[in-house]
């Protein structure tokens, strides 16, 4: 390829930064969802200032630009949708700065999200947002997706911990937001590009808090003959002000698979399981510990099992983090869904999503996050047959459509991507959708940054430029 | 027919006179630092609300929305202030689903009044805020001003999750929802946290609710000066305890807080010397949780060798915590004229109060601080007269201050000072890098720059 664009950006990133050729763009057509969308370039920035003459020269060829991490995401959020440059950041994956005085990090958006708990926990300190894919998701693609994960139902999501940014806007220009200790005069605006899905600008690099460890955890397994008495004792565990850390469910179904796959002790013969921890000091934990079990015991949990060590517990929460790669070994394809809820709603919430299963055709497993009230119900499928991946997605929108009856949300932390831009319409007006055009158009007037996400494209940013089929650049490119 | 008369008359037939006041005393209650608005308009719902913005933006009005109207002067003087939207009419809780620990309420809803129906449920939002016994809800989330739990609660956005708003196309609009954690479209309510009014009429706000505390104590220690009582919090915030409330106070500002004065009878028994420095921790949890605290409080003050520390019993705790929660309130007024500044500052660095101090020394203003948790420091000069010369002698220690926050890695406000100080050294502080992003945001939500113009950062 010797178009001009493809020249430009070989002289400014030399060409080991540089992806053009089509058996490696297809390595970045795909993320965790059940989109694809193949990029027309892929780069790999070293510096803000690459970033920021990356989307100069985007700019000036009229090339839409996405950001990417280590594309893990869920929603298709990081998925090429309008064809151009794919900036992909893990090449700009340092520590900054460790203020280990005033709990704060400074760090580039390749950077693992685990990584940043390895750097400080010497000095008892971790980043407390912990997404299942932690090991391997970078805090740049955290930050645009505001991502959560078990323990945030405690410690808060993303937005929670992060208290400046730097930006590259679609024009090139680098500003920061916010500052290093919170608090700044002037509006909020973290607390908006947290969460925007790289639609109004590209994040360089991120000031994040750090969170000091607690005294004392415990980490409490309640086995149940039914998912109704799981669901209940979630619903009491809220009602009566219990707040663990986390308090996450997997039904049986689920279960069997994970212990095929991680041996974690899980039992087989149940219907559903809580894992539920507490954290605290030694005292509190105790008290929450019991208050727990009680609770669990009133809603005829069969068994209720407390890790006795570190090893133990770590064998739990690694069951429940692969669950997803467990899975993965029963079918072609899974589909992970994300919807929230009031958490008094659960019970219905998961008999409805039981028979919007039947109904297409699927067993659907439940692994998610209760505490929170953020179900992610998984569809197994195969993609290769047309009308199953048409089921999957009915299925699906059946399911968040219900989600949204009950009082709940689109999305509790993967996004809306290009997955539910189409549900927006569920919650949202047309004066809410013009509020948040006009916010998107005074960033990224163009829709030159991620185009064709969060917004239905019928109301969306007029400009959004979707291609059909991601393919050749415009030919004066 | 006066302008006044006029204006009225208009909004009259639009909303019916019963929801109209252009009598001049009652809109002298609504002045802010001295512009007094032509009409006061107090709509009882949204579409309401909604209907006179239409009407500002149709005749090129100016709208500053408040509610008990108890921290007006925040911010700076406005630029136009032609209409003075009263939200108090809007004080209905929508939806409280106490088993989720979620609530929707009207902005116009007295913080206090929420607090009793959610306490009928054993629930409490963490907003002990100043100006508590009148302050509504939506004029808390407009100001941002600091709630004392904020050590262990955060700020309002942290447990807000979601509102709605008249913008300034005068249609209602919404973000967030009713759930505990939602990615769903852009966060356009946390824009809304301490934006004075600037972008939109805020109608209703959704919070996650806490539970109550079975329990809870408080502890004081006091230090023969600065550095020993760094010493200690720096220990108490290393140690990972869970504090409700941490507060430093100086010799000066112990002397300014009422009723608490060592050696009077709200239960102050150590032996407290008035020129001493207080650490004050309060704190809450289960039944054996307290005790702990307190223990550990103890043993850390002896270690940093406190001059004399003290658990406090249940009634002094609560005293003080009130006191306290209103600080910026009394100590607006604790001198005939104050500059009484916010400033963020690292918490590593007791190096910077002392720089604040050395401040008012060199200017033989006197002085006070209060450290509350996260880095935040609450600093008052104190002027002996409010004439021209206060004015002159609160100026350049002013400016000395915002040039120390700055150099500091940190940020200063005015909360409070005398008008011509407010107007002459900018009450929020030199333009920030970010000041042309916030344009953008000014401009996508109020276009026509209706919304309390002139009050905020930068003149937005």
């Amino acid at each position: 390829m010797t178009a001009p664009l493809l020249r430009e950006l070989n002289s400014l990133l030399g060409p080991s930064n540089v992806l053009h050729k089509i058996e490696d763009l297809v390595l970045y057509e795909y993320d965790g969802s059940v989109e694809k969308a193949r990029p027309d370039l892929v780069v790999f920035p070293h510096t803000t200032e690459d970033v920021s003459r990356i989307a100069r020269l985007a700019a000036k060829y009229n090339v839409p630009i996405v950001g990417r991490g280590s594309g893990t995401g869920l929603s298709g959020g990081a998925l090429a949708r309008g064809g151009g440059i794919m900036l992909v950041f893990a090449r700009m994956n340092r520590i900054l700065e460790l203020d280990i005085e005033n709990a704060r990090a400074v760090v580039q958006p390749g950077v693992i999200n685990l990584d940043i708990t390895r750097a400080v926990e010497h000095a008892g300190l971790y980043f407390a947002p912990d997404p299942s894919s932690q090991k391997s998701c970078t805090i740049g693609g955290n930050v645009a997706e505001n991502a959560g994960g078990p323990h945030t139902l405690a410690y808060g999501v993303t937005v929670n911990h992060v208290t400046a940014l730097e930006l590259v806007l679609p024009d090139g220009e680098i500003v920061r937001v916010g500052s290093r200790h919170g608090d700044a005069p002037g509006y909020d605006l973290g607390g908006l590009f947290v969460g925007s899905e790289g639609t109004l600008a590209l994040v360089t690099e991120i000031t994040v808090k750090l969170t000091r460890k607690a005294e004392a955890v415990k980490t409490l397994l309640a086995i149940f003959d039914t998912v109704d008495d799981a669901s209940h004792t979630v619903v009491e565990i809220t009602a009566r002000g219990i707040t663990p850390a986390a308090c996450e469910m997997v039904d049986g179904w689920t279960l069997c698979a994970i212990e095929d796959y991680i041996h974690a002790g899980f039992p087989r013969d149940s219907a559903a399981i809580l894992l539920i921890e507490v954290e605290g000091l030694r005292e509190a934990v105790e008290a929450q510990a019991a208050a727990v079990e009680d609770v669990c015991r009133t809603h005829h949990a069969r068994e209720v099992r407390i890790a006795k060590d570190d090893r133990e517990r770590d064998l739990l929460w690694k069951g429940r983090k692969n669950a997803f790669g467990a899975l993965g070994r029963l079918a072609p394809s899974n589909y992970v869904l994300d919807g929230v809820i009031p958490r008094s709603k659960l019970p219905q919430a998961l008999q409805q999503i039981q028979l919007i299963g039947k109904k297409y055709g699927f067993s659907v497993g439940n692994i998610f996050h209760a505490g929170d009230g953020n179900l992610h119900p998984i569809v197994l499928y195969d993609p290769r047959d047309a009308k199953q991946f048409e089921n999957a997605i009915a299925a699906s929108h059946e399911i968040i459509r219900y989600c949204v009856e009950l009082g709940g949300a689109l999305t509790g932390e993967h996004g809306v991507g290009m997955e539910k831009n189409e549900l927006m319409s569920l919650l949202f007006s047309d004066a809410d959708f013009d509020l948040m055009r006009r916010v998107h158009d005074a960033f990224n007037p163009d829709s030159s940054l991620n185009p064709g996400k969060i917004f239905p494209l019928s109301k969306g940013c007029g400009e959004i430029r979707v291609r059909k089929q991601a393919g050749a650049l415009p030919a004066h490119v | 027919m006066t302008a006044t008369a006029n204006l009225a008359a208009r909004l009259e037939s639009l909303i019916g006179a019963h929801r109209v006041v252009a009598a001049e005393a009652e809109l002298l209650e609504y002045a802010i630092d001295g512009m007094v608005p032509g009409a006061i308009v107090r709509p009882a719902s949204a579409p309401e609300a909604a209907e006179v913005v239409r009407f500002a933006i149709a005749e090129k009005l100016a709208l500053i929305p408040s509610g008990s109207r108890s921290k007006l002067e925040l911010g700076m003087p406005p630029a136009r202030y032609d209409l003075a939207l009263d939200m108090t009419g809007l004080h209905e809780i929508a939806h409280y689903d106490a088993g989720d620990l979620t609530l929707s309420v009207d902005a116009g809803i007295p913080l206090r009044q929420l607090a009793k129906v959610l306490a009928e449920k054993g629930q409490f939002l963490p907003l002990a805020v100043p100006c508590y016994e009148t302050t509504t809800v939506g004029g808390t989330i407009a100001s941002a001003i600091d709630s004392v739990l904020r050590n262990q609660y955060g700020t309002t956005r942290d447990f807000l999750i979601g509102a709605e708003f008249v913008d300034g196309k005068a249609a209602l609009c919404k973000s967030g929802g009713r759930v505990v954690k939602n990615v769903t479209g852009y966060d356009l309510h946390k824009l809304l946290v301490g934006s004075m009014g600037t972008l939109a009429v805020i109608t209703r706000l959704n919070f996650r609710t806490f539970t109550l505390p079975q329990a809870s104590g408080g502890h004081l220690a006091a230090f023969k000066d600065l550095e020993g009582a760094s010493i200690y919090r720096a220990a108490v915030e290393k140690s990972g305890l869970p504090l409700a409330v941490l507060e430093t106070l100086s010799p000066e500002m112990l002397a300014l807080t009422p009723g608490v004065q060592p050696g009077n009878n709200e239960g102050f028994t150590a032996n407290f010397d008035a020129d001493h420095w207080w650490v004050y921790a309060s704190y809450e949890g289960s039944e054996a949780v307290v005790p702990r605290i307190a223990r550990d409080l103890q043993k850390l003050a002896r270690e940093a060798a406190a001059s004399s520390d003290q658990v406090l019993s249940a009634s002094s705790d609560t005293h003080l915590g009130g006191i306290l929660r209103e600080a910026f309130d009394w100590l607006r007024w604790a001198a005939p004229a104050v500059a009484l500044f916010r400033i963020v500052l690292p918490q590593s660095k007791p190096g910077n109060l002392a720089g604040l101090l050395s401040v008012a020394q060199e200017s033989t203003l006197r002085s006070a601080l209060l450290v509350r948790a996260a880095g935040i420091v609450y600093f008052a000069l104190l002027a002996e007269n409010d004439d021209a010369s206060a004015l002159h002698s609160l100026e350049t220690p002013a400016a000395r201050v915002f040039s120390l926050a700055n150099t500091s890695h940190g940020h200063a406000m005015l909360l409070h000072a005398p008008l011509k100080l407010k107007s002459r050294a900018n009450v929020w502080g030199p333009k920030r890098p970010d000041f042309a992003m916030m344009q953008r945001i000014k401009d996508s939500f109020d276009p026509q720059h209706i919304f309390a113009p002139g009050r905020f950062v930068g003149g937005i």
